[in-house]
């Protein structure tokens, strides 16, 4: 794992472990990465942090993902809070934030690169 | 100071009223109650509702508990027998003493008796109790005649709740009319004639000479005029007296014929002493009705709690109801005794209706109102009585049927003090408050105002007052469930039936826009679980689910999850219970029973899940669907096959309830419990649907719950089959799932349907809409496609991929710590985290 560069794209999973219109959860370089898989939007695929700041668990993959008002947003299973997935704010709280990870589609397989 | 000794005597409708307006000012005072009945204060205008099934602890209007919950100390079984004025203390049958600073006497009346020789056979009763109600149905049973004395309007209740026991009923009446009181000539003798045409005979003008025993039948009554009439039993309700006796042996002022007197502030000769309700003797007269009593109460708490200085100034005395299925209305000068009074009278002897006004001699105010058969225009006349509204030009208008247009005064023409409901004293203004405090439904209004909820007498005016407020500050109440459909749920469940819509995608693409979101999405899919039943991890349903439903658990707040499986009717094998402690035990699983007879399971892991649920499936056990919006549990007393006192098999029946019905997703959680004898030890009357075993069959309750606001269920219907008792079941909860609104519990639900129960009873019962045979169809749909969700997981690996926790590691969730308490696992704390962390380090 040291070895790793911050910077560095990994490979976590292929998209057959994607779920459509929902999340998954990867471990990179140590930390809980919720995958969001939106295939009728630009961008695809979209990755935060997996852990509630609000509810204080690791949960975010398992919220329901839509929009509102025109933003793609995540609730929170355990409160219902929103965020959005291109930034990670909370809709209902300003001020809390989850962090926002860089992942792509590469053929099959998803990348993700973990933050600094 | 310390704090002031109040002493209440007396635990009936108005002294239980003043306790809680006490309680509710929040003074420091400390509060006894004395009650000479073995049972706390009891809804007494309902009380013929148990002849037709309704069981006497419904009535109960306070517990032994509501009191504690109070602070209030309360003793009952033990009248009070003295007052000692001097001492300031009074003495009970039971040689108890309780001192007092204040003592509010509210003693009621009892029923008064004719000194007629032979009253005191013992076939001869009363009707003011429950215990008074026993004896008059013990006594019904080995009686085919039964005779009330008193054509009053509680003599004619009591005619009625005869002729429910079935007997041949007679009303003697020493006046020549019926409810001399309320109604003049013209109306007593509409009110006569369809009495008499339900078979009930009237004989008026009968003075009754003495009660002698008989061969043929029990008794025989022997009147003045020289006839008689035999009879098995007799009821006497010929008017009440005010119990005044305590008052008039400790020397307080009393009227001429009875009532403890007292001043506008309710208080007697004595200052530290008041009186209330139908004791009290009020600028000479004796107020028979529970609403004046419970101003009266009021009055008096907010004098005691030091609050602005209320006063009594009388009350109205006008009265609507249904005696004997009749309508009868009465309105102020019903005889139009008012000097220079002129009336108009509408008679219709073949619709027999009957109604007449009284106005004053200009015709521009009205005094008073008679109405038989016909009460539709009682609300609006009862309004311009109240607020001296003037009438139009011509008053006639207003009784005569279908005569052109009927000058209807709009809720808009009241005034703001004008009373909508007069059983909690709600005016136009305190609905508007409501409205203004964020109130935006009927449901809204009557909750936080509890208006309509006495008599009910008011609900179509206040629905008026409502609707018409609303649409005036022009809120067209947005029931979109969200921005992503502009329908109610019950527009979209209807959406999706008639377009065979089976997919969330379809009826976003059909009848939505955007891409939906935590509250549409898990609505649709319960929409589309409760039409075509598809499993909730379908691919095209998976999405869509609360995590709860996608996990078929319930996730907790460390983002662990609780495992429920079914435990039908409560009833489980050894067998099982070894299985379930050897599950919990194998992975350290939390244990607790639950609320609902079950036993859940906490702390698993959602990778865990999958092997958990195979291990419970494998010993037979099926999910408990605890996570969804569905039927949770019918909860279970033990019934006849154990219990000395039970009278049909409640186990039996909740299992067979919850198979039947488990599964069904609905627009919030169901529950459901069967109890084997009206002991209720299930708590049945606090479920969506409650069932009881009578010695005949099943009585029905319908729309409790429990939670944050607790109500009591509604009898429905009594004493069915097993059969019919599923039926009715099967046709509720279908009409429920398909016209509530999401997250709308079925008590809710019936608030806001127009007509409420009744109305209920006309679909479900009368089949007034014509969709029962539809209904059961849907139902016997759902129960016919019935699969245990978690059979069905654990035995498609697509399913189970899902539960890794990780889709690239086989890591566990390291933010999910235990720590021990009482020899289980719980949570840890954060600061707890922190500490375990470090130390593992
Ligand atoms: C069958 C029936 C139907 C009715 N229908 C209607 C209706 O439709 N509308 C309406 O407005 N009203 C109706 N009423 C009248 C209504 O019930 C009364 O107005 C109301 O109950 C009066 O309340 P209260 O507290 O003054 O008296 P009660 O409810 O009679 O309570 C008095 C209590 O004081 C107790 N008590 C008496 N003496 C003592 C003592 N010395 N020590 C301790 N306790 C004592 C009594 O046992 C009783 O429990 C009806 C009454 C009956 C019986």
């Amino acid at each position: 794992m040291e070895a790793v560069k911050q910077d560095q794209w990994e490979v976590v999973c292929t998209r057959s472990d994607l779920v459509v219109n929902s999340g998954v959860c990867a471990l990179v370089n140590g930390e809980q990465v919720a995958i969001y898989y939106l295939p009728d939007t630009e961008r695809k695929v979209y990755a935060l942090g997996n852990r509630d700041p609000i509810g204080k668990a690791n949960v975010m993959s398992r919220g329901i993902v839509g929009d509102l008002g025109g933003k793609l947003v995540v609730a929170s299973p355990l409160y219902k809070q929103h965020y959005a997935l291109e930034t990670g704010a909370c809709l209902e709280e300003e001020g809390v934030f989850i962090p926002c990870y860089d992942v792509q589609l590469d053929g099959d397989e998803v990348h993700v690169r973990a933050a600094g | 100071m310390s704090t002031r000794k109040i002493l209440v005597v007396g635990n009936g409708m108005v002294g239980h009223h003043f306790v809680e307006s006490l309680v509710g000012l929040d003074t420091d005072v400390d509060i006894t109650v004395i009650g000479e009945e073995p049972r706390p204060a009891y809804d007494r205008v309902h009380l013929s509702e148990v002849f037709s099934g309704r069981e006497p602890a419904d009535l109960a209007m306070a517990t032994r508990e509501t009191y504690e919950n109070w602070g209030v100390k309360a003793h009952f079984g033990d009248p009070v027998v003295r007052i000692e004025r001097a001492r300031r203390e009074v003495v009970t049958q039971g040689g108890r003493r309780f001192s007092y600073d204040k003592m509010v006497l509210a003693t009621g009346s009892f029923p008064f008796v004719p000194p007629v020789k032979g009253a005191d056979n013992k076939r001869c009763l009363v009707y003011r109790t429950i215990d008074d109600l026993g004896h008059i149905k013990a006594t019904a049973k080995d009686s085919e005649i039964g005779v009330v004395v008193g054509g009053g309007l509680l003599g004619l209740e009591c005619a009625n709740a005869l002729r429910n026991l079935g007997l041949q009923t007679h009303v003697v009446e020493f006046a020549p009319g019926l409810m001399g009181v309320q109604l003049d000539d013209g109306g007593s003798k509409m009110l006569r004639r369809k009495i008499e045409a339900l078979g009930v005979s009237v004989h008026t003008g009968k003075n009754t000479q003495q009660i002698v025993t008989d061969e043929a039948t029990a008794l025989r009554m022997d009147f003045a005029d020289e006839s008689a009439l035999g009879t098995d039993m007799i009821v006497f309700s010929a008017g009440i007296r005010p119990r005044d006796q305590l008052a008039r042996d400790s020397e307080l002022a009393v009227g001429e014929r009875g009532g403890i007197v007292v001043d506008y502030k309710c208080k007697t000769s004595d200052s530290d002493i008041f009186a209330i309700g139908e004791c009290a003797l009020f600028g000479g007269r004796i107020y028979g009705l529970v609403a004046p009593g419970y101003r009266m109460a009021e009055v008096v708490a907010s004098q005691l709690a030091g609050q602005a200085e209320a006063t009594f100034q009388g009350a109205d005395m006008s009265t609507k109801l249904k005696l004997l299925g009749v309508d009868v209305g009465s309105i102020g000068d019903a005889h139009g005794r008012t000097e220079g009074s002129i009336s108009y009278v509408f008679s219709d002897e073949r619709a027999e209706v009957y109604k007449r006004i009284i106005t004053s001699g200009d015709g521009k105010t009205l005094l008073g109102a008679v109405l038989v058969g016909d009460c539709e225009d009682y609300d609006t006349l009862l309004q311009y009585f109240l607020n001296g509204i003037e009438l139009p030009a011509e008053p006639e208008s207003l009784i005569v049927p279908a005569a052109g247009d009927k000058p209807l005064l709009g809720a808009a023409a009241l005034p703001m003090t004008a009373t909508v409901c007069s059983c909690h004293n709600v005016t136009k203004g305190c609905i508007i408050d409501a409205l203004d405090g964020g109130c935006c439904s009927l449901g809204d209004v009557k909750g936080e105002t509890k208006a309509s909820t006495g008599c009910g007498g008011c609900a179509a005016m206040l629905k008026n007052v409502v609707e018409t407020e609303l649409s005036a500050r022009g809120v067209v109440v947005d029931k979109s469930i969200c921005e992503h459909f502009p329908y109610t749920r019950q527009e979209l469940f209807h959406l999706a039936q008639v377009g065979e819509i089976k997919t969330f995608q379809d009826m976003l693409g059909q009848h939505g826009s955007g891409r939906g979101c935590d509250i549409c999405k898990p609505a649709i899919a319960s929409i589309m679980a409760s039409l075509w039943n598809e499993h909730v991890l379908e691919l095209p349903h998976v999405g869509l689910q609360d995590t709860n439903d996608t996990f078929l658990a319930n996730m907790q707040k460390d983002g662990t999850y609780s495992v429920v499986p079914r435990v039908a009717g409560g009833e489980i094998t050894p067998d099982k219970l070894i299985v379930l402690g050897e599950v919990a035990k194998e992975y350290g699983l939390y244990t607790k029973i639950t609320g609902g007879q079950r036993i859940d399971l906490f702390g698993a892991r959602q990778h865990q899940l999958p092997e958990i649920w195979r291990k419970l499936v494998e010993a037979g056990f099926e999910t408990g669907h605890a996570y969804g919006k569905s039927l949770r549990t019918v909860k279970s007393c033990v019934g006849s096959t154990w219990c000395r006192y039970g009278v049909q098999d409640s186990v039996g029946m909740a299992i067979l309830l919850e198979n039947r019905y488990k599964g069904l997703r609905s627009p919030h959680k169901l529950k459901s419990a069967v109890s084997g004898c009206t002991r209720e030890c299930a708590e049945a009357q606090s479920k969506d649907f409650g069932v009881i075993a009578t010695e005949n069959g099943w009585n029905l309750y319908l729309c409790g719950n429990g939670g944050m606001k607790p109500r009591h269920a509604d009898l429905f219907a009594t004493d069915l089959d097993d059969e019919t008792l599923i039926r009715y079941i099967d046709r509720f909860l279908m009409f429920y799932v398909r016209t509530a609104d999401r997250l709308q519990r079925t008590s809710v639900w019936m608030d806001n349907l127009e007509g409420g129960l009744d109305y209920l009873r006309e679909v479900i019962i009368d089949d007034s809409l014509g969709i029962c045979a539809e209904l059961e169809q849907q139902m016997a749909a759902v129960v016919g496609t019935y699969q245990c969700e978690w059979t069905t997981t654990i035995n498609d690996p697509e399913k189970l991929k899902r539960f890794r926790t990780f889709v690239n590691s086989d890591e566990e969730d390291s933010g999910v710590v235990f720590v021990q308490e009482r020899e289980q696992i719980r949570p840890a704390r954060a600061e707890e985290k922190i500490r375990l962390v470090a130390s593992s380090k």
